[in-house]
């Protein structure tokens, strides 16, 4: 009787924790779907060869799909908001866990972050990871101050005062979410136009710090430990300002490490890309015309680095579903976008 | 490290783990190491300050008790002595032990005063001296170390005892623990080494039910402190900002919400300090009754902070009020009054007295002491008017009503909560203008518009508190506050509430990254 007792009760009491725990944690099905992105990934069927790692310069401006569709490259966007170098570096790891891509190409717009900078995107890059050393060491790497390591362990501590924000979504959402993005690619179709380009602001110091470094330097040699391509990119976004004394740091640690680095804003005009069209945000990010712009230029440089895997039956099944899913989605937004002048799908 | 941080809960589960695992002979030692660990936690400069408290204390007692042992021994070996010769030679005796006690007294209590009271005193100096146009006094910034005022007055009530006869504790560091001993360092209750040495020094098995009764007080504690006090305390702040324009009606309601966060906050903290003690086996005295259903100012003062109104009336009021200076002004008075007035200018004389030392103990600042005094005055008036009541009881025959009494419980709070918000506007003549404002700018226009809602806090968190509140008026309709330690209830329904506290302060309590880990009120006294 009394180890019943003993049993019985702890479990009475986590089953209510982690039952609690699932009711409150946010379910991004509306307004910020980015939190969903992290862990999506953790359903994938098939491996990547390409993994992508950065912030929304990756998620929103490369469609992976077109990688597929043109080139049989199988790739995976594990993009977050405000992704931080070393989330981007430990996400590589709690990836290596589950597969060895070729390939793996890094947005270095993060670079110009040396420490922490806010709770809420860390939650967005962090959360969605299992719970391994690897998540323990990044939320360490991007806690800020008063911020608690245990409730990244148990969320329910710090998503605890969501009981006055609880809507239809907690409980509709409680056994399982929609998926946001394919593969990590998370989709605009409407279009705003880029109207005026501004000079970057004038910066005290532009040289990136050395945190950011001790990042990147771990990131290539993880790669080049793991015999894997590390390209370092920057997507043609307009904003945030990406200064020519960064661009000049980034290829000089290209040259020095062996590294290729891709600045595609200077590339923008060869890729094709229209920033009167190509961006639904006047340039902050590529809409998805602009990303399959950026898919076809990316593709090439890939090509001759991974297989082209389109006669592989398992992962044409697995991409033609993607495909599908990514037509519909298109197919939706666009006619929302005519009907409504806005999106309301993101989701699917 | 405050009681509500995860550093407090991680520290205690060590200790607690640790304290029943070592021999049970060594338990105190090891309590005595984790309290001054604790007490490390608040910087360790401050180890210096409670060591050199306990040092003195703990060497002035054992001055006191060799002189007594002494005086014993040399009488029993002289019986031959006479009646006058044995006065002579205890009147000598008494004499060296007053001379330990004050020097004991006057060196700790001129630690406090020099970290606690030289900046407040440096800053009322000041303004003196520019009248007279002479050099401003520079101003000395000392950190004060945590529940000093706390561990003092309780070391002192350690040797005041001591030479009222309690026989001192002849090993340093037992006396050590009695001083540092962690649930009580930072607000209390003032415990008696009498009261406490039993229970502290014993050896404790780990006992299940001490330790769910334990557990159940330490989670009513978090209950009140996390879900009403630390959420309540956003509108009050707001209330208090003497640029928010909250004046007029919002004065009763900052008085109202204040005391009800000042109530859970110090109440909490004492069930969080009561219910860890309990986990170690130690049994702390309780320092609440049920203030809010106090009927007078005095009955009230009986009921919240006990400990420290026990303090003061046995080791200040009582010996002011016996005192020579004190006779003479009763004789005085008597003459020059008569025996009915006459008779009481000296009681009322020691309740002042009583009543500044109180405020100036909550903190080196006028407003404390401004309260202290309006406590004394409100107390001194209701005594004062005590025969008119008895009259008006005597002709209406309602003093026993329900009814009354209940008019009684308000006026009380009422009265209580007007006098406490010296302490919320931090000024004295700030709150006097608050106070005019009630009378002279009750503007309803703006709470009618807007109510509460832009003091923080939105609807829900009212809800909360208000059900929060709801639950403390049902807990505090009984004087025993160990109802919620659930000794008495069948075990299972027992486990489902402490499991329910539990819950109820994870998702409802204000904690977490945003929140600046408030400390307890009570723990700046």
């Amino acid at each position: 009787m009394k180890i019943i007792k003993i049993l019985v009760i702890p479990a009475i009491a986590a089953v209510i924790f982690f039952g609690m725990q699932r009711l409150l944690e946010p379910k991004y099905m509306s307004g910020i779907y980015e939190g969903r992105l992290i862990s999506e990934y953790y359903g994938e069927a098939i491996s990547h060869d390409v993994i992508f790692l950065g912030d929304c310069e990756v998620y929103e401006n490369i469609s992976p799909i077109t990688l597929w569709k043109n080139y049989g490259i199988s790739s995976y966007i594990r993009g977050g908001p405000q992704q931080l170098i070393w989330q981007s570096y430990y996400l590589l790891e709690d990836t290596l866990r589950y597969e060895k891509p070729s390939v793996v190409v890094f947005s270095v717009l993060s670079m110009q972050y040396n420490k922490p900078q806010k709770e809420g995107y860390n939650r967005l890059n962090i959360d969605g990871m299992p719970l391994t050393d690897y998540k323990m060491e990044s939320a360490k790497a991007s806690a800020m101050k008063d911020e608690s390591l245990l409730s990244y362990v148990f969320p329910l501590l710090r998503y605890h005062d969501r009981w006055k924000e609880l809507c239809a979504d907690d409980f509709q959402y409680y056994f399982s979410e929609k998926k946001v993005s394919v593969s990590g690619f998370m989709m605009r179709c409407d279009v705003k136009p880029v109207d005026v380009i501004p000079d970057g602001k004038k910066l005290p110091d532009y040289q990136f710090g050395k945190n950011s470094y001790k990042y990147l330097d771990m990131l290539t040699k993880l790669c080049k430990d793991k015999g894997i391509r590390l390209i370092l990119i920057k997507t043609p976004s307009i904003y945030p300002y990406w200064y020519k004394q960064w661009n000049d740091q980034m290829a000089d640690y290209a040259d020095k490490t062996d590294l290729t680095y891709i600045n595609c804003l200077d590339l923008a005009s060869e890729i094709g890309i229209d920033y009167y069209t190509d961006t639904y945000d006047a340039g902050l990010h590529l809409n998805v015309y602009g990303a399959e712009k950026m898919g076809y230029y990316l593709g090439n440089i890939l090509a001759d680095s991974v297989p082209d895997r389109r006669d592989n039956p398992k992962y044409a099944s697995v991409w033609n579903e993607k495909v599908q899913v990514y037509n519909w989605l298109k197919a939706t937004q666009e006619r929302e976008v005519k009907e409504f002048s806005k999106i309301k799908t993101f989701t699917y | 490290m405050y009681f509500t941080s995860a550093n407090f809960l991680l520290f205690f589960l060590c200790t607690f783990v640790g304290y029943y695992t070592v021999f049970r002979r060594v338990q105190w030692q090891f309590l005595l190491m984790a309290s001054l660990v604790f007490y490390a936690f608040s910087g360790w400069s401050n180890l210096i300050y409670i060591c050199v408290t306990i040092c003195s204390t703990w060497f002035a007692g054992r001055q006191m008790t060799r002189l007594r042992i002494g005086q014993e021994q040399y009488l029993a070996g002289i019986p031959e002595l006479s009646k006058k010769g044995r006065n002579t030679y205890k009147a000598v005796i008494k004499a060296k032990l007053k001379k330990w006690l004050v020097l004991c007294l006057l060196f700790n209590l001129a630690i406090l005063a020099v970290v606690k009271y030289i900046s407040f005193v440096i800053s009322s100096i000041n303004p003196l001296l520019s009248v007279i146009n002479a050099q401003q006094i520079t101003s000395i910034n000392i950190l004060l170390p945590l529940g000093i005022s706390f561990y003092t007055f309780q070391a002192l009530s350690y040797i005041i005892d001591v030479y009222r006869g309690l026989e001192s504790e002849s090993s340093l560091f037992k006396f050590g623990l009695f001083v540092s001993f962690f649930p009580q360092l930072i607000q209390g209750p003032i415990s008696r080494f009498d009261d406490l040495k039993e229970t502290l020094y014993s050896q404790h098995k780990f006992d299940s039910e001490e330790f769910q009764a334990g557990l159940a007080r330490v989670m009513w504690g978090f209950f009140k402190k996390l879900i009403v006090a630390d959420r309540l305390i956003t509108a009050v702040m707001a209330l208090s900002d003497p640029n928010g324009g909250y004046g007029g009606v919002y004065v009763i309601l900052n008085a109202f919400f204040y005391a009800i966060t000042l109530y859970a906050d110090f109440t909490g903290g004492i069930d969080i300090t009561l219910g860890t003690a309990r986990m170690l086996g130690v049994a702390v005295k309780e320092n609440f009754s049920r203030p809010f259903y106090s009927v007078s100012i005095a009955d009230y003062w009986r009921q919240w902070h006990i400990t420290m109104g026990t303090w003061f009336k046995d080791y200040l009021f009582y010996p002011i009020s016996a005192s020579r200076p004190m006779l003479r002004l009763f004789k005085w008075s008597q003459k020059s009054f008569g025996g009915g007035f006459g008779k009481r200018i000296s009681v009322y004389t020691s309740t002042m007295i009583l009543w500044f030392v109180t405020g100036l103990w909550h903190g080196a600042e006028w407003h404390f002491i401004v309260w202290g005094l309006v406590n004394g005055i409100v107390i001194i008036i209701s005594k004062e008017l005590s025969p008119l009541y008895a009259r008006f009881h005597k002709r209406f025959r309602i003093g026993d009503t329900n009814g009354y009494k209940a008019f009684q419980i308000f006026r009380t709070f009422w009265l209580m909560s007007f006098i406490r918000i010296f302490d919320v506007y931090g000024s004295v003549r700030l709150t006097i203008k608050m106070y005019l404002s009630v009378i002279f700018n009750f503007d309803w226009t703006r709470f009618i518009t807007n109510g509460p809602s832009d003091l923080g806090l939105d609807i829900a968190d009212y809800a909360l508190i208000a059900i929060a509140v709801i639950v403390m008026v049902i807990a505090g309709f009984t004087h025993n506050n160990r109802h919620m330690e659930f000794t008495n209830v069948k075990p299972i329904l027992r486990t489902v509430l402490i499991a329910s506290m539990v819950f109820a302060v994870i998702i409802f309590g204000i904690y977490g990254f945003g929140y600046d880990s408030r400390q307890f009120i009570y723990n700046q006294f």
